[in-house]
């Protein structure tokens, strides 16, 4: 039988790679896909306890996290669109302007 | 049954998510991101919330990662992304203790058995139970999200949506000194 440790186990280690990306790319398209995984698996840690409380708040919070990750999306593709058509990249070092 | 299942989308999730995080191209990272949100799903249904599985595949699979996909044409993706990255084992290590130490923090109060369970629905599947719970307990926040949401759309209509005549592509060839510099009012 699968406890409730399993599953918040996987969403550690989940929760780890996303930080992993955050961390280690200089891309920011990849740090969005680094994002998305890091709130996938909150997503995941939240339906195991709501799952294993027999409670329904969890899967609640759930939805308000994909409806976040979902706006999240919309807005930073649009900021995204527009950083690449006034820089002609994404790369993060190349964004360093403002250095004085 | 139910190990057997876990441990398979287990490993299948974290795997498609290490090529999200260390593939180098952009089409390779966003088709195992999708495929690794489909499985989630699957883990959602595993745990009992099948809801919130359908939303995930509708939501995440079937707009966020198309937005992404329609977004993956204004930028180049067939060239694979150059990274110089100083020191990796650091930046590991560093990632997996972070992550470590939060999961502990927010698990702590949970292993405590510490937590009661408030909103009971009995009598009802998991969809029923859902609507019932969201549309009395959760009303305010989720009209707030309809707003969220609104706004956002707005957002993303607004940024995306200017100036969407001028070519992205053949831009370089004709101004090629406004790439190079950085954050500059056109003229």
């Amino acid at each position: 039988m699968i406890g409730l440790n399993e599953y918040l186990i996987l969403s550690g280690i989940l929760f780890s790679i996303g930080l992993v990306g955050v961390l280690r790319r200089k891309n920011l398209l990849m740090l969005f896909f680094a994002t998305e995984i890091m709130l996938n698996s909150a997503n995941i840690a939240f339906a195991a306890i709501s799952g294993h409380y027999g409670d329904l708040s969890g899967q609640m919070f759930a939805f308000f996290i994909i409806a976040v990750a979902a706006s999240e999306v919309a807005v930073g593709l649009g900021l995204l669109i527009v950083l690449y058509k006034k820089q002609g990249t994404l790369d993060l070092d190349n964004l360093a302007v403002m250095k004085g | 049954m139910e190990q057997i299942a876990f441990y398979i989308f287990s490993v299948l999730t974290i795997g498609l998510f290490l090529v999200t995080v260390l593939s180098s191209n952009v089409l390779y990272a966003m088709t195992s991101l999708a495929a690794g949100m489909v499985i989630i799903s699957g883990l959602f249904f595993l745990v009992g919330a099948d809801f919130l599985g359908v939303v995930q595949l509708v939501v995440y699979v079937g707009a966020i990662m198309a937005l992404y996909s329609f977004g993956m044409m204004f930028f180049d993706a067939t060239k694979d992304i150059k990274e110089k990255n100083t020191n990796s084992y650091l930046v590991f290590a560093l990632g997996g203790m972070i992550a470590v130490m939060f999961v502990v923090i927010f698990s702590a109060p949970v292993i405590g058995e510490n937590i009661q369970a408030t909103y009971f629905v009995t009598g009802a599947t998991n969809p029923q139970a859902v609507g019932l719970i969201l549309f009395t307990k959760y009303l305010i926040p989720f009209e707030v999200a309809a707003i969220m949401l609104l706004v956002a759309m707005i957002a993303g209509i607004i940024l995306a949506g200017k100036k969407m005549d001028d070519s992205l592509t053949t831009r370089d060839e004709n101004h090629e000194e406004d790439t190079t510099f950085g954050l500059k009012d056109e003229k």
